[in-house]
């Protein structure tokens, strides 16, 4: 233990000295944080929709009002016919326009189902599909408040594609930035870190040192670990505080979910590092094979449901995107271990199958060195 | 291979029996890359207390040799006890027992002389109070007392090289391996730099160094000399002069590298 702790305080030497590395760790989540929610807030603050009123009664009136009050939505135009929504698009300033069914409240109340449409502006496909989910999460949750039993709103068909429960808030990029960061941080630091010390050729002296090979990767990882921890924390607290995004959930389970995660990353970097000798390279498969997939793939920016079957099939193998789905799930949605418990065990499994694959490298390492 | 294989008692394997005062005992050791044979059967004794210098051209099969006895790489084949332990099954036992100081220096730069001390005697098991003893006494016959807090990128080669050698040895191992320690030194330093690899051996620390500086095979005891993978030839530097009717080792060397070379080339 002694030549273990010896060893961490090395490693927490040369991330204290290296003061780029520190801007790195602890700069970066602040500045992607800030940058990100401003960018996103902004893009969905007052965005300007039309309402096609063909009942005119009082819930149509309360759930327009409702709209507008959430403070995403300003009204723009009350419209009269169908033939002028294509107008109201045209003429730029509209994003969204809401169609109620002629005796809306009539047949709420009596069919007990009622229709609303909701047609986006697809030329911008992503704002589109978060107003639409965002005008559909407004009226669930006033349907919801009325009380009744069974749900009455149903979605029109041509916005269900659209339609996305879970897109239901501002926050979709806390998680997402939290994936990325965890991921840049475990993964890219460690793999550095330990092909650095192939370069300078200290690795060999590590490995001929008393120090079992294990605890030079635990020593490594160590201070990763506590470092991207912080890190996570430094997230969550700042999406808490700026942007307001909630923790409905449990913290514990957040923190612990996080460490799983943290750890499946520190063992993919670990792997690179076992493949790769220099720190360029291990740069380049961190930032080209990990980063730009965590972007793209994990449903971060860019919606799974909407890409290709193939991509889909790759998103499938991206741990970030079983992460971000639990983040949400805990965060936003408060659930706890029952709803999560399969990207949980998916996750594991990740680092398992990384971890297993390193010591296999690594083997075969020595034998053919 | 069975555990017991160590110390000076006779293992039970088929081998030739080491000596009794073998402190490496190597027999008929391979290592292949593929087809590629870095080492063919090499065999050999280190004596207890002795410099063993191995030379041979870059490629010769040196540090590969180097590296097996260390730990960092397994054998193809061949028995091999080091300090007494068996190098296939004894490994972490070997490791304590062994300081080694490779082609660069390994040091680290960012760290300061004293850290680099500190974490070196730390992964050897050291105790605090032991480190602090130990690098104390470290610095000031290295007179890098005042260098102390200095990073390590800003201390001279020489130093380097100096300090790297001491820190190799600072858990007073048997044996201390140096894979081509000297290398892109100048001459001066190479020779304080021998000075203290003659303290060390006065000291009872058996020393195991490769180089292929033929003026460095003169400081050692005994020398063996590796070209393409094999032993060529093994003896003090004076026996190998005079065998070899040669005035230094560099013509003892160059004598045995022509001999392998394909006739009319």
């Amino acid at each position: 233990m002694r030549r273990f702790w010896g060893f961490v305080v090395k490693e927490f030497l040369h991330i204290f000295r290296d003061y780029r590395t520190l801007l790195i760790l602890f700069g970066i989540p602040a500045v992607q944080l800030i940058l990100f929610g401003f960018v996103i807030t902004n893009e969905i603050k007052d965005a300007r929709f039309a309402v096609l009123d063909l009942s005119m009664d009082e819930t149509t009136r309360q759930l327009t009002e409702k709209i507008v009050s959430s403070g995403y939505f300003q009204l723009d135009r009350n419209l009269h016919t169908y033939d002028e929504i294509d107008e109201a698009f045209c003429e730029g300033d509209i994003r969204l326009v809401v169609v109620f069914e002629p005796d809306f409240a009539r047949r709420l109340e009596k069919e007990k189902v009622a229709h609303v449409q909701l047609i986006g502006d697809a030329s911008d496909p992503n704002s589109a599909s978060i107003l639409v989910s965002y005008a559909s999460g407004i009226l669930n949750n006033y349907l919801l408040s009325m009380n009744s039993e069974a749900i009455p709103l149903q979605i029109h068909p041509e916005t269900r594609m659209m339609y996305n429960q879970e897109l239901k808030g501002v926050f979709m990029f806390v998680p997402g930035l939290m994936a990325m960061l965890l991921m840049l941080i475990s993964a890219l630091m460690t793999s550095l870190s330990i092909t650095r010390e192939k370069e300078l050729g200290t690795m060999e002296l590590l490995l001929a040192s008393p120090l079992k090979p294990l605890q030079i990767v635990l020593g490594k990882v160590f201070p990763y670990v506590f470092l991207a921890f912080i890190d996570a924390c430094i997230i969550i607290l700042l999406g808490w505080s700026v942007f307001g995004v909630p923790i409905r959930g449990s913290v514990g389970l957040l923190l612990f979910e996080s460490f799983l995660f943290i750890s499946m990353a520190l063992s993919l970097g670990i792997l690179i590092s076992c493949i790769t000798n220099s720190q360029q390279l291990a740069m380049m498969i961190s930032l080209v094979a990990l980063m730009l997939p965590t972007i793209l793939l994990s449903g971060f920016i860019f919606p799974i449901e909407n890409m290709p079957k193939i991509l889909q099939w790759f998103c499938h193998i991206m741990p970030p995107k079983y992460f971000i789905t639990i983040i949400k799930s805990i965060m936003l949605m408060g659930n706890g271990l029952y709803f999560i418990w399969k990207e949980t065990l998916i996750l594991f499994g990740f680092t398992l199958f990384f971890i297993l694959l390193s010591i296999k490298k690594f083997k075969i390492r020595l034998t053919s060195s | 291979m069975s555990p017991q294989h160590h110390g000076t008692t006779a293992p039970q394997h088929h081998g030739t029996l080491p000596p009794d005062d073998a402190i490496i005992h190597v027999s008929d050791l391979v290592k292949k890359f593929g087809s590629f044979v870095a080492n063919d059967h090499l065999t050999f004794d280190v004596k207890r207390g002795e410099i063993f210098g191995f030379l041979g051209a870059n490629g010769a099969g040196k540090t590969t040799a180097i590296r097996i006895l260390c730990g960092l790489s397994y054998p193809t084949s061949g028995e091999l006890l080091v300090a007494g332990y068996n190098v296939y099954t004894q490994r972490e036992k070997i490791k304590k027992n062994i300081g080694y100081m490779s082609q660069k220096f390994s040091l680290y730069d960012d760290l300061t002389v004293f850290e680099n001390i500190r974490f070196y005697a730390a992964i050897y098991g050291l105790s605090k109070k032991e480190i602090y003893h130990r690098a104390g006494n470290l610095m000031k016959k290295l007179e890098l007392e005042e260098a102390r807090n200095k990073l390590i990128r800003e201390i001279p080669l020489g130093w380097k090289q100096k300090l790297a050698f001491s820190v190799a040895i600072i858990h007073d191992p048997k044996i201390v391996f140096l894979d081509e320690p000297t290398g892109g030194v100048d001459p001066i330093t190479r020779r304080q730099f021998w000075d203290m690899i003659y303290e060390a051996a006065r000291s009872g620390i058996t020393v195991f160094v490769t180089t292929h500086y033929m003026d460095e095979a003169e400081y050692c005891d005994r020398v063996c000399i590796m070209v393409d993978g094999r032993i060529a030839a093994l003896d003090t530097p004076m026996d190998l002069r005079e065998t070899f009717h040669a005035k230094t080792m560099n013509d003892v060397f160059l004598k045995l590298a022509r001999a392998k070379t394909p006739e009319g080339i």
